[in-house]
């Protein structure tokens, strides 16, 4: 337990190797360490950048779904009221049609009533008037009568 | 182990000498009776005794070469990690080193809170080396003694820290770093702090002076001989375990147990005298930045 020149030797090994230290150890160890350190926190910041921008997708996401539940209820309403507009329509023009068909009918109806009605007449004249011949015997003058039979048939 | 021609005493002795190199005196009569002639010899110490004649004239060639020995493979090994370490995941080696530098890292940072270059490197070298120093505790202590006796040096003491010259060499080189921030950083504040406190007053000025050179001068001795204390008393444990060995072999298995016992308690101590060291290195330069 002597001190000696082991004290000094000591001192001069512990002054090389801080100054070793100090140059070629410390500073790159630190160095890759913060580097490595600014990485981390980088990538933990974009991760939570990231994040956050998948929340505002999602939200947009929803919104937009929602926007177009709404387009497509608006669509299937319009679509919905133009086809109760064209059955409307169809309807419509439907009972007018009926109307003119009944209406033709009716006109043709009158027309053939009429025309019957013509012929009957004429036939009932030409018959009261053989009748009326023959009642009378020859003695009628067909020209003279016919006047007056046609003006009675007109009567009927 | 201590043979038939050792007793217990000289075993311990044996085991507690350093291997010293150094000048004998003129006049010395050495071991086998030859008398060191005029101006001195310079020779390898045969037993305590010269060793102790030789005084302030000597190195303890175990103590140096151990020493000196673990810092290049503190150096070599950290320098190989700081050459591999990038930014990319580290591995292995690499990881542990990182985490010591880290733990090194926050410790400075957590107590020394002026600007330095210097103070954590020393702080990472001092952790470092007085680990790897006192972890040669740890090492059998029969194993490497016995094994050089084997080669031809009588004595061999492999743990450094044991040897005060070692303790007290980095001690003191803290103590001329505080000296040199100290009167850096406060100039004549230095001076003043030394002659001024705690009596503010020009008439307490040499008791002042007195009570803080004392304190100052305690803080390298307390620094050095602390970790030599614990090293030694260590050292010692284990010497007088092993020393229980030649008590016969009913002893050998309590002995053996007691060795395990003491080693696995020791790595508790060798990390923590090696952190109190580093935590007392940056603590007391962290004083000698502090201006009053």
């Amino acid at each position: 337990m002597n001190i000696n020149l082991t004290l000094i030797g000591q001192m001069v090994a512990f002054v090389c190797f801080v100054v070793f230290c100090m140059k070629y150890v410390w500073p790159p160890l630190l160095a890759a360490m913060q580097e490595r350190e600014k990485k981390i926190a980088d990538g933990l910041a974009a991760a939570d950048r990231a994040n956050h921008d998948l929340e505002l997708a999602k939200e947009k996401a929803v919104e937009r779904l929602k926007e177009a539940k709404g387009e497509a209820a608006g669509i299937i309403d319009s679509a919905n009221k133009r086809a109760s507009q064209i059955v409307e329509e169809a309807k419509q023009a439907a009972t007018v049609e009926a109307d003119r068909v009944k209406a033709s009918a009716q006109a043709e109806i009158e027309q053939e009533t009429n025309r019957a009605r013509e012929q009957l007449r004429a036939q009932v004249a030409a018959l009261s008037l053989a009748g009326a011949e023959k009642v009378l015997g020859k003695s009628i003058d067909k020209s003279v009568h016919a006047e007056l039979v046609d003006q009675l048939a007109s009567e009927l | 182990m201590a043979g038939e021609t050792q007793t217990v005493s000289e075993y311990i002795v044996h085991h507690l000498t350093n291997l010293t190199y150094g000048k004998l005196p003129a006049g010395y009569e050495r071991y086998d009776g030859s008398v060191v002639g005029e101006g001195g010899a310079w020779v390898m110490a045969h037993g305590g005794e010269e060793a102790a004649a030789m005084g302030f004239n000597a190195i303890h060639v175990d103590s140096m070469a151990w020493s000196i020995g673990l810092g290049i493979l503190f150096c070599w090994l950290f320098r190989r990690m700081a050459v591999k370490a990038t930014s990319g995941v580290p591995s292995g080696m690499l990881n542990a080193v990182e985490m010591i530098v880290d733990f090194v890292d926050g410790t400075v940072r957590d107590t020394f809170h002026g600007r330095n270059k210097l103070v954590a490197p020393l702080a990472l070298t001092i952790f470092v080396w007085v680990f790897l120093m006192n972890l040669m505790d740890l090492i059998p202590v029969d194993l490497i003694p016995h094994t050089m006796m084997l080669l031809g040096v009588d004595y061999h003491k492999i743990v450094p820290s044991t040897d005060p010259n070692i303790t007290m060499g980095m001690a003191v080189g803290v103590f001329i770093l505080m000296l040199y921030y100290s009167i850096k950083v406060k100039g004549f504040g230095f001076v003043k702090e030394l002659t001024l406190n705690p009596f503010n007053h020009w008439v307490f000025i040499p008791v002042n002076l007195f009570m803080e050179v004392v304190g100052l001068l305690a803080k390298p001795f307390s620094l050095g001989l602390r970790l030599f204390g614990n090293m030694y008393a260590g050292e010692m444990i284990f010497i007088l375990i092993a020393a229980l060995f030649s008590a016969g072999l009913a002893w050998a298995v309590p002995a053996g147990l007691l060795q395990i016992g003491w080693a696995i308690f020791h790595i508790l101590v060798i990390t923590l005298q090696a952190f109190i060291f580093m935590v007392l290195t940056i603590v007391y330069l962290s004083m000698a930045h502090e201006d009053h």
